[in-house]
């Protein structure tokens, strides 16, 4: 049995922690219920985010855009901002759970929760953005990529919030890519997905290009040798199937219900591939 | 805990616990059975509610997130008179969209709150607005219809 706490600023927010130590924080529920309910012991208090107007807004800044951890994959849809400049991160949010889910959830619970599947991840890995951790002490920033250990484990402290996730307009990429596959079109974990970012050059070769393989590793997997294996060429199928085959040789893809480890490495192969708009 | 909201209409307050899921305080403690709960973790939506406009999810709700809030059951959705049908429930008639009824009050609400902001949805549209409500017996086609039909007759309706 847990006392609900709901506090309307960042001060009562401190104050509900220091006096319920036994406390997990909450915004979305969507995980942290759905684990609960399945057997997960409950805090003696639950403290939800959901109400603090602080961590629902995305902001234009001059040089990053920030948004606050409550805010739901919904509001990010909804966003022009993150749509003109990450659409990337819109693509990958079109996709995570069902339209209920993307209406409760939140950015910085899927960030928390940490899932090898969680779709906000490989975006926010491409994207190079970082998270801002705040407590009655204070405020700190790390990279997203340093933030998250393994699955389920992050860098945060005990009386830290993740506040707001915070992305850099630039570099600018030309091209987003995000793709998931799935066991079904809706309600469905990635069994793999790719995060892209390019630029191609007047020539047509690639001039910049980062990825990120989600649900294909422990956490996000990044392969900097097939990045700059396809630097400096055009992205021919001939090109990124040489790609996929060194990325094949060099992952060792994680295994569970969803799938294989095989099929996982061949998937993440032809995830790539797809980078040819002729090959979709 | 002493909790206030708005429900289908009507401000109440109830003593319960705060960690009481929503769709167990509206189907045991306020007896509105409309809701229902099939999986209990997010996957089906059969417990669809609406909580400010926006279509959520019974059975991941404690019952303090409530507090303040309008809420829209589908013993509410035909408005104040308990008899009077809402356009999409008499569509959902007409159209055949309704076998067993266990997800029709999900598919309902999700509807509506499509309608709300989308008042002439297309197929497509409808299809991606109700993928988070599961139906085993109609194979969504005569739901998807029956949606149609109830944004074509709403204007004449209202
Ligand atoms: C049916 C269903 C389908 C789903 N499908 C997908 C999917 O396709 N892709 C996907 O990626 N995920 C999916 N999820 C998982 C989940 O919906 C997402 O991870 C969501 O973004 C979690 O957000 P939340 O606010 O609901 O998290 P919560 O459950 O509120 O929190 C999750 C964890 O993070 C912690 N936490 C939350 N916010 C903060 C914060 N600001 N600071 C510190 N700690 C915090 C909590 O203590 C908890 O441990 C699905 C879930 C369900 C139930
Ligand atoms: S019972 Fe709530 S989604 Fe299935
Ligand atoms: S009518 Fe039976 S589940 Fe939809």
């Amino acid at each position: 049995m847990s006392k609900v706490l709901i506090p309307r600023s960042l001060e009562q927010l401190w104050q509900l922690q220091a006096e319920n130590k036994d406390n997990a924080v909450f915004a979305g529920g969507t995980d942290l219920l759905v684990k609960i309910r399945a057997g997960k012991p409950a805090p003696k208090a639950l403290i939800c985010l959901d109400r603090l107007d602080e961590l629902k807004t995305i902001t234009e800044l001059p040089y990053e855009i920030a948004l606050g951890a409550a805010v739901t994959p919904a509001q990010v849809l909804a966003s022009p901002l993150i749509k003109n400049h990450f659409p990337v991160l819109n693509e990958a949010l079109r996709h995570l759970g069902s339209p209920h889910i993307r209406n409760m959830g939140s950015l910085g619970g899927n960030i928390m929760t940490a899932s090898p599947a969680g779709d906000s991840l490989p975006p926010l890995y491409v994207l190079q953005a970082a998270v801002e951790l705040q407590s009655a002490a204070g405020t700190r920033k790390l990279q997203l990529k340093d933030f998250i250990r393994g699955p389920g484990q992050t860098q945060i402290l005990q009386g830290e919030i993740l506040s707001r996730i915070i992305i850099p307009k630039e570099p600018v990429f030309s091209h987003h890519f995000f793709e998931k596959v799935g066991l079904r079109q809706a309600l469905a974990i990635a069994v793999v997905s790719l995060a892209a970012l390019y630029n191609l050059d007047s020539k047509q070769t690639v001039s910049a290009i980062r990825l990120a393989w989600g649900s294909l590793g422990p956490t996000v997997v990044v392969q900097p040798e097939v990045e700059q294996f396809l630097l400096g060429k055009p992205l021919t199928t001939t090109r990124l199937t040489a790609a996929a085959d060194l990325l094949k040789q060099r992952i060792e893809p994680i295994s569970d219900i969803r799938a294989g480890a095989d099929y996982r490495r061949r998937v993440a192969g032809n995830l790539l591939k797809r980078l040819n708009p002729n090959e979709r | 805990m002493l909790l206030q909201f708005n429900l289908n209409g009507k401000d109440i307050e109830l003593e319960t616990r705060s960690d009481r899921r929503v769709i167990d305080l509206l189907r045991e403690d306020l007896n509105l059975t409309g809701s229902k709960e099939a999986c209990g973790a997010g996957e089906c939506g059969a417990c669809t509610i609406i909580v400010n406009g926006t279509t959520r999810l019974a059975c991941l709700m404690l019952a303090a997130q409530l507090e303040g809030c309008r809420v829209l059951t589908i013993e509410g959705l035909g408005g104040p008179d308990a008899n009077q049908l809402h356009p999409l429930q008499k569509a959902f008639i007409e159209g055949g969209a309704v076998q067993c009824g266990f997800c029709t009050p999900g598919m309902l609400l999700t509807a509506n709150a499509l309608l709300q902001k989308n008042p002439a949805p297309s197929a497509s549209q409808i299809r991606e607005a109700i993928s988070g409500n599961l139906c085993r017996c109609t194979g969504y086609q005569k739901i998807i219809e029956s949606i149609q039909l109830a944004a074509n007759a709403k204007p004449g309706e209202e």
